[in-house]
């Protein structure tokens, strides 16, 4: 990477992060200033097209921020019996399309996520001297134990929390869209049918219904 | 005849401008070709086909953010609207107040056939009580008219549209005439729950009605029914009744839909319109105005070319205006007709909102089933407390229905996001097990109430503002009555007693009716501001929305309706549009247009 590039991404950090003082670490190389005039997909997108992240905006995150990102998604969302992990199902490119959009509520997710990716990078290496992606899976949870409960996270952790919270919906959301998250989670739908018979007769049962 | 450009409409003559293709514009349209009148229609926005833009089929995960909605999107990403939402770029409006519970917002779609391309295609009749308010309990205003004139238009419009349900025959909630209604879909599990328990609390639930084939129509019997003694319109929408397919129960119909099972103006209304020969359409064309005649009548309208920017002049025998209740209102404020009474911009109404969720343990963990159905609606709540109202025992007047939905729905950016507040926070193999622990064991209710015409709500024109075609634009004033937010707080309790009555949970307790009431105009059911009445002072139109100082100028949109009751306002629209067509063809023969 150039040193043109770096101090972007140097101030693009800096300046999405006003809260980083409170960290009490100085941010690098996380992602890329994300123009205040960029266009959206517009209120005519052409609908039968394909799409994919980076098609209507550039995405913005290193290529550092972008393995960890992976480590967070899969530390939530990790390969199991039932399915892979997160990061290899394109959460990560998602992710990355939405922090990066030029949308309202996507820009106010993209001032909790920057900011917490830097607090996560720099309490792994307060803890253990690493960068979060170099951690082992014992000692990320030992991160994660204490910021995956926002109501009950110690006050010091609490901004932590919540960038948790946020970044643990949009891997869900992420995830469980895709061919593969949407067969794990047990959705069967969105296949034409002849008929729609209604629950079958187990289902009833359980719910007490026959 | 078919679609032309704004140049070649200036060429021709017809007998009818329709300035709209939605619900209103749709149903004018067809009734007036299938008749044999020339009608040239207007709309403001781009063409729209829905046979080959519809995204079928695609999931979210095929969508820029996973289909979540945004300011450019409203409704998510793959919604059916173009150009459209609650601003339109180039098309601002305005609020007199600051105060937001004071603010009014105006959804607009610009395209051809407009917001029907994406509504929610539920199709409730208004009843006796609701064409009467004002004579039930003093409030607001009687119709010019009883359920008994338009509920053969409703049978009509059923039988065309093609509308799911059942004749339940419970009070102020009408039955079809038999042989109308489509088989309603079976229950989902959280249909029928609900159902279970909210019996227990003597609320009712019963199959809902929504525009959504769930078989195909009968090319056969319906279109003599429809158009009797009429060969060509019959044979017409024989064969256009034979194109549309039934529901294959998959792919959310606020998308639109490209087998054409559910209604859309531009699916139903407007292919076999165009089939008679008798139909012009003109699209990006913003009606500004309607011109008058020396003698008092309307000429025709002024429209400008969205595209080129140049101004247009047509003319007709007659004008109707369809361009949805408050575009319609402003088309007659910029020119200054068919106001003797003051009242155009009065009055207008939008519907009281509120909803809570809640997690219902009984339905964690189903066993695996298909729940997409016609993707809403399968039963609802009828308003039930008729009598304790009219008894005084609630506070507020009027009523409202229950939507509620539930089950296995398409993932989104809302699947197991926010589950905080059921188990703490997790991640890992932990997360992933609670993920599917409680997918499909989320419902949500939501209440549609009647609101009561105020003297505190109308539109007016800004005295400065205008769009970018240079049209003088509205500012809305806006205040719900103690009716409405009294309505919102009981919507609130009861939702929660019927989600108690599940053994579910919430994840807030219910709030004050101030806080829970949707701001005026996001629930987009907005009627009102040229009211109908039997009395040219106090009243825009007739029964037949005719203008009482315009003979030849019509309004066949939400904007007549003297009460926006529950129902939701499209069916009643269609089936006023309807009426109001036939009452104009038999004007136009007696050559008194």
């Amino acid at each position: 990477m150039d040193r043109r590039t770096t101090i972007k991404w140097m101030f693009a950090a800096a300046a999405a992060m006003p809260s980083l003082k409170t960290f009490g670490y100085t941010p690098a190389k996380l992602a890329l200033d994300v123009a205040p005039n960029l266009p959206g997909y517009g209120t005519d997108p052409d609908l039968v097209k394909e799409w994919k992240p980076g098609g209507p905006w550039p995405l913005t995150l290193s290529a550092p921020a972008r393995a960890l990102v992976a480590a967070l998604c899969d530390l939530i969302i990790p390969a199991d019996d039932v399915s892979p992990a997160a990061s290899s199902v394109g959460v990560v490119d998602f992710i990355d399309e939405w922090i990066s959009a030029p949308y309202p509520e996507q820009r106010a997710d993209r001032q909790i996520v920057l900011p917490g990716l830097v607090w996560i990078d720099a309490e792994a290496d307060k803890r253990f001297g690493k960068q979060f992606a170099e951690l082992n899976d014992a000692q990320r949870s030992a991160i994660a134990d204490d910021i995956c409960q926002p109501a009950h996270a110690a006050p010091q952790f609490q901004t932590a929390a919540n960038f948790f919270a946020t970044f643990r919906d949009l891997t869900a959301g992420g995830f469980y869209t895709t061919p593969v998250g949407m067969k794990d989670i047990g959705y069967t739908g969105n296949v034409p049918l002849e008929r729609f018979d209604g629950p079958p007769l187990e289902a009833l049962k359980k719910a007490g219904l026959a | 005849m078919a679609f032309i450009s704004a140049a070649d409409a200036d060429k021709n003559s017809y007998d009818v401008i329709v300035v709209g293709s939605g619900a209103a514009g749709g149903q004018t349209a067809y009734t007036l070709t299938m008749d044999g009148a020339k009608v040239l229609m207007l709309e403001a926005g781009r063409n729209y086909q829905p046979a080959t833009e519809t995204p079928m089929l695609q999931a979210n995960g095929e969508a820029p953010l996973r289909g979540a909605g945004t300011p450019e999107k409203p409704f998510g990403f793959w919604d059916a609207t173009v150009d459209g939402g609650w601003q339109v770029p180039g098309e601002p409006y305005s609020s007199a107040s600051d105060d937001p519970a004071r603010q009014f917002v105006w959804w607009r779609a610009r395209m051809l056939g407009g917001r029907t391309n994406h509504w929610g295609r539920i199709s409730l009749r208004n009843g006796q009580y609701d064409f009467k308010p004002h004579s039930r309990d003093g409030l607001g205003f009687d119709w010019p008219m009883d359920y008994a004139d338009l509920a053969p238009y409703y049978d009509k419009v059923e039988m065309l549209i093609g509308v799911y349900g059942a004749n339940d025959g419970l009070e102020n909630t009408p039955n079809s005439s038999p042989g109308v209604l489509l088989p309603p879909p079976k229950p989902r599990v959280s249909d029928l729950l609900t159902r279970q328990r909210a019996a227990k609390l003597n609320i009712p639930v019963i199959p809902g009605h929504r525009a959504v084939l769930t078989q195909r129509l009968d090319h056969v019997r319906l279109p003599k029914l429809l158009h009797p003694g009429n060969a060509k319109a019959q044979k017409i929408l024989a064969a256009d009744m034979q194109k549309r397919a039934a529901c294959f129960f998959a792919t959310p119909c606020g998308r639109g839909c490209s087998i054409r099972a559910n209604y859309q103006s531009t699916t139903v209304h407007l292919p076999p319109a165009l089939d008679t020969g008798n139909l012009d359409i003109v699209t990006d064309a913003m009606v500004r105005a309607v011109t008058k005649r020396p003698d008092g009548r309307a000429e025709g309208v002024i429209f400008i070319d969205r595209k080129t920017g140049a101004e247009h002049r047509v003319k007709a025998r007659v004008v109707v205006l369809a361009a949805s209740a408050l575009e319609s209102v402003r088309i007659m404020l910029n020119s200054g007709v068919a106001n003797s009474s003051g009242k155009v911009g009065k009055y207008i109404m939008d519907t009281v909102g509120a909803g809570i969720g809640g997690q219902i343990p009984l339905l964690e963990d189903m066993p695996l089933h298909n729940e997409d159905g016609v993707d809403g609606f399968h039963l609802y709540t009828p308003w039930w407390l008729y009598k304790e109202q009219l008894a005084g025992k609630l506070g507020f007047a009027r009523g409202y229905h229950i939507e509620f939905g539930g089950g296995r729905s398409m993932p989104s950016m809302g699947t197991a996001a926010g589950m905080e507040w059921l188990n703490g926070g997790t991640y890992g193999r932990k997360f992933k097990e609670e993920a599917r622990r409680y997918f499909g064991s989320f419902m949500y209710f939501s209440g549609r109430g009647e609101m009561i015409p105020n003297d505190d709500c109308y539109a007016e024109l800004h005295p400065t503002q205008k769009d970018k075609f240079g049209i003088p634009t509205l500012n809305f004033h806006w205040k719900w009555s103690k009716h409405e937010i009294g309505q919102a707080a009981h919507m609130q309790t009861t939702f929660a007693e019927i989600i108690d009555a599940m053994g579910g949970r919430m994840p807030s307790p219910p709030q004050p009716g101030e806080k829970a009431i949707k701001q005026g105009g996001i629930i987009i059911h907005e009627v009102g501001g040229a009211m109908m009445g039997n009395d040219p002072a106090k009243s825009v139109t007739n029964s037949f929305g005719q203008s009482w100082d315009m003979k030849n100028l019509f309004i066949t949109d939400g904007a007549t309706l003297c009460s926006n009751a529950d129902k939701n306002p499209t069916l009643t629209i269609m089936a006023l549009a309807w009426r109001a067509s036939e009452h104009m063809l038999g004007l136009m023969k007696k050559k008194e247009l």
